[in-house]
């Protein structure tokens, strides 16, 4: 783990800060019903079709633990190689809100059940381990609309008492990059396990930023502001710029950090005093009496373990060893669990003489820009690993060079065509015929003796325009390594 | 058949499948009493037509295998009754109608009985007199002015004046054998987990428990045997094998030990209480049990820990009642004016004291001295029970340390009120069953009872006790009428 090169620092004229970031992720469980209610969690629904009588809150209404909920907490704890209780504990979280039916949600405070883990990052400068301090279930709240009516506010229950996850990180961060890539990597493990969409876009995936500075060197930690539900990456590191600046020039004026929760303003960038440690919610946490504590066995939990998928790093550690890919372009492959499926895939469709460093570049490069392009995720690739793996081959076996790899490519993404037919049909074969080679550049010689007599005289740089007159006259088709050999040979 | 509302349950079931008596006769008695007793304001909503209704459906088409087969009654009105008006007492309910059923009413009706109204109860089950009811004082058929008990107090009282055979009640400090003990009838608290909470307008979910009033043992063994089912929308029911309490109740109860615990002889008791705690010793030994001394030495701080622990629960239950969704709603300037306004017009003076008590007791920095060293008492509170009953099958207690009282004579005092609960509510902790029976009167001819309780799940032992007790006590409710004009 190298250190200095690439430390985020806040200077100022005599000093250097370090900043310290904590993440209370909340991720919504992917399931089809609620913690405690059967209620359909799906996205974007007309407001308020989704609403049991327990998510109202209705006298009488009792809630009934969703045991899939429940499993696929234990599943993502086994993903952030955490800790799972055997038994834990629901407690009520009690607070007054318009879109909070039960008045309190229904959360693990004291004993979740989900204990310490850790999460390695590969950041550019080596690994990084951060912990995880614990994961809890709890219930969302449902949605105040404050914008439709200048009187009135409107309230949408159907995100009340879905299943989110709060996954808290131990203060191990140091950079927004970090944080960024600490995001993308419990995103990517959770959809490797598919316990959570991880689509912030539909606020699947939001964090509270717990942001503290230090002069550097310093081993105790500076007062902390919490900055809520930030949901993009993008924002959260925005938030943390902007905080752990503030809490600089705070400290250089010699005044004090006041530990508060704040918000971010994603129009003006900066972050906001929302309420002081003294305004604090006393939430009069205590178990819930509705519902007895959660006990899950070992055998349980063994029978969870059986159904983890191989997971970001283990794949990665895979890919380096069997296809000898770097780190690096191991790294992007894994990153996303379809990406590596559509990246094994064209392995295996590339048969036994195949370039997996050839197919890995197309991977990254021609596919990725195109996808990113049409804004279109791997798994809806216009074209499909099998067709990509013929095209490799075609590049490695010398049918195509890998310019004209690149037309084919194009032509290949209308409706995802067999590259061999378009080849054979567009007559797009290369060249490779020695004594037809011969025969042209014996011509262009013929054709430019002035060139060819200078060349000679020592100016070396024709070389490349005989070469770009070869692949002119065979309209592109002509194998580029044997055109260097034969002209050398001629010149 | 004349006199029908005074038959027991057992004999109105066993009429109607002879054929003697239809439904709607039955039901009919049971309305025409019940109109000309309003004095009592046992009920808060009458529902009589169609009951009337639903018996002569019942008449048309007999069931008769069923176990209330066309009988008519009414409820507490704490259970949640599909299109029904269920007010749990509180002016912020006063307009609620719910869409769905509670599971214990939904088993009643699934056996053929007929909903005639819901009946009266202090606001959220939360009183021992029934004056905390948005509805009005419950008076007790026993005397003019004198309170029913409570929280079930309009139930007592129905049963009581034969306004309705049999009726349904909760208890979560004693709330059904309190009441049941001050009008002269039976009352159970099944055991934590027996009867299903889901549709019930909670108080404290931890102590809640709904269980049968009837005029005698073996009806309320019938009307347990239909409440008590296992149910999975209620995450605390508990799967035990239920007997069939009715059809197994036997007086021979030779042989069992029953437990005296010291710790019941408090301070101050009354002399008759005393007097018929030995009398009610005499009668078990009469019966061939075997009397054991036993202790049960957390019992001083059961009481002090019930406050804790219940006011604490229902503050967090009490939070959905905010007007925002259903029920009462007071006018606002803002959300929090809203909440300040309908919550205080919405709920009364002694349900507020408890959401106080509550809050108070779960807030940071209380929460250990309070709730959680409540919690530990609780479970020593048990521990006494655990160990009790290696030793004795059942304990014999008195049910209250007095008679009913006036109506208005404790109302300003929330203390002597809450110490009507001294030996009921270590039984709600310990989350045990309990049978209150009538076993005597006082000086002023008010009804006195006894209370067995017994092992968890351990119903049958107790109904037993209480059926073969019954038949040596013989009690006859001393009912004037005096009502009826």
């Amino acid at each position: 783990m190298s250190k200095n090169k690439s430390e985020y620092l806040i200077n100022r004229k005599d000093n250097q800060y370090e900043v310290v970031i904590g993440l209370e992720v909340h991720a919504q469980v992917t399931s089809e019903s609620k913690l405690f209610s059967t209620s359909s969690t799906k996205f974007g629904a007309e407001p308020n079709t989704q609403v049991s009588l327990v998510d109202a809150a209705f006298p009488g209404m009792l809630p009934v633990i969703n045991e899939f909920c429940v499993k696929q907490a234990i599943k993502t704890g086994i993903g952030l190689n955490a800790k799972i209780n055997n038994r834990s504990v629901f407690d009520r979280k009690n607070y007054f809100y318009a879109d909070l039916p039960q008045g309190y949600q229904i959360s693990q405070f004291k004993d979740p059940i989900v204990g310490e883990g850790k999460v390695i990052l590969d950041m550019p400068e080596g690994q990084k381990e951060v912990g995880i301090e614990r994961l809890h279930l709890e219930q969302d709240a449902g949605k105040s609309i404050h914008d439709l009516d200048a009187q009135n506010t409107f309230v949408d229950l159907n995100r009340s008492g879905v299943a989110l996850m709060e996954i808290v990180s131990k203060p191990d961060l140091r950079s927004p990059d970090e944080v960024s890539a600490y995001i993308k990597k419990l995103r990517s493990i959770m959809r490797y396990l598919g316990t959570c969409d991880g689509n912030m876009q539909e606020g699947s995936l939001r964090a509270d930023v717990n942001v503290s500075v230090r002069a550097k060197g310093s081993k105790e930690f500076g007062t902390r502001c919490e900055i809520k539900n930030v949901n993009s990456i993008k924002f959260m590191q925005m938030a943390i710029e902007y905080e752990a600046n503030r809490q600089v020039d705070l400290i250089e004026q010699g005044k004090s950090i006041d530990q508060e929760t704040r918000l971010f303003d994603t129009k003006k960038n900066e972050t906001r005093s929302m309420r002081s440690k003294e305004d604090a919610h006393d939430y009069r946490y205590f178990p819930d009496p509705d519902l007895l504590p959660l006990e899950v066995s070992d055998e349980f939990i063994n029978q969870l373990k059986t159904e983890i998928p191989e997971l970001p790093d283990d794949k990665k550690k895979r890919f380096i060893e069997e296809f000898k890919l770097s780190p690096y372009e191991a790294n992007i492959l894994v990153s996303d669990i379809d990406t590596g499926k559509y990246f094994e895939e064209v392995v295996a469709k590339m048969g036994k003489n195949k370039d997996i460093k050839l197919a890995v570049n197309w991977i990254t490069g021609e596919l990725f820009a195109v996808l990113n392009n049409k804004n279109l995720e791997i798994s809806q690739s216009p074209i499909s690993a099998k067709n990509l793996a013929i095209l490799v081959n075609l590049i490695k076996n010398g049918t195509i060079s890998g310019k004209i790899a690149k037309t084919v490519f194009e032509l290949m993404m209308d409706g995802d065509q067999d590259p061999q037919k378009i080849v054979e049909e567009k007559g797009l074969k290369q060249q490779s015929d020695p004594k037809a080679l011969e025969v042209l550049i014996d011509k262009i010689i013929n054709d430019n003796r002035d060139k060819a007599i200078e060349y000679k005289q020592g100016k070396e740089k024709l070389f490349g325009f005989f070469v770009g007159q070869a692949m002119k006259v065979s309209g592109g088709k002509a194998n580029p390594q044997l055109i260097n050999e034969i002209l050398k040979k001629k010149l | 058949m004349s006199d029908i509302t005074k038959q027991s349950l057992s004999e109105l079931v066993k009429n109607i499948k002879d054929k003697k008596l239809s439904s709607e006769e039955v039901t009919k008695a049971f309305i025409n009493r019940s109109e000309k007793s309003k004095e009592l304001n046992a009920y808060i909503t009458e529902d009589y037509s169609s009951a009337l209704d639903k018996a002569k459906k019942f008449d048309q088409k007999p069931n008769l295998e069923l176990k209330l087969p066309g009988i008519p009654m009414a409820v507490k009105d704490l259970f949640c009754t599909d299109s029904i008006r269920t007010t749990a007492g509180s002016k912020i309910l006063n307009n609620f109608v719910p869409t769905y059923e509670s599971t214990v009413t939904q088993n009643i009706w699934n056996e053929g009985a007929i909903l005639l109204g819901k009946l009266n109860c202090d606001e959220f089950a939360m009183g021992s007199s029934n004056e905390t009811s948005f509805f009005g004082n419950v008076q007790n058929p026993i005397d003019k002015n004198l309170v029913p008990g409570g929280s079930s107090g309009g139930s007592a009282s129905a049963v009581a004046g034969q306004l309705t055979p049999i009726t349904i009640g909760t208890d979560t400090g004693g709330s059904i054998r309190q009441p049941a003990s001050f009008t002269g009838i039976v009352g159970l608290k099944p055991t934590y987990g027996s009867c299903s909470r889901y549709g019930i307008v909670a108080f404290a979910s931890s102590l809640d428990q709904a269980g049968p009033m009837a005029q005698n043992v073996k009806d309320c063994a019938l009307l347990q045997e239909v409440i008590s089912t296992y149910d999975p929308k209620d995450s605390t029911s508990i799967d035990f094998k239920r007997n069939e309490y009715s059809k197994e109740l036997t007086n021979n109860i030779k042989g069992k030990k029953i437990g005296i615990p010291k710790e019941y002889r408090v301070e101050g008791m009354p002399k008759e209480i005393e007097e018929l705690w030995q009398k009610g010793i005499q009668y078990a030994k009469d019966c061939g049990a075997e009397i054991v001394d036993i202790s049960l030495p957390h019992t001083s701080y059961a009481l002090p820990t019930y406050y804790i622990v219940a006011p604490a629960e229902a503050s967090s239950n009490l939070a959905r009642y905010d007007g925002v969704k259903y029920g009462f709603r007071a006018k606002g300037e803002n959300l929090t004016d809203m909440y300040e306004k309908t919550r205080s017009e919405g709920f009364g003076a002694e349900v507020q004291r408890r959401i106080m008590i509550g809050t108070y007791v779960l807030s940071s920095g209380y929460y250990d001295a309070y709730y959680l060293k409540a919690q530990k008492i609780r479970k020593l509170i048990k521990n006494d029970f655990d160990e009790a009953y290696k030793k004795v099958d059942a304990i014999l207690t008195p049910s209250t340390p007095s008679s009913a009282f006036k109506i208005g004579e404790k109302k300003d005092d929330p203390v002597s009120m809450y110490l009507n609960d001294i030996f009921t509510v270590p039984v709600n902790l310990a989350g045990l069953p309990g049978i209150s029976i009538p076993a005597g009167h006082d000086a002023k001819g008010y009804p006195l009872g006894l209370q067995i309780i017994g092992k968890a799940f351990d119903e049958q032992n107790i109904l037993n006790i209480a059926y073969a007790m019954e038949e040596k006590i013989n009690f006859k409710n001393k009912i004037t009428d005096w009502w009826i004009k």
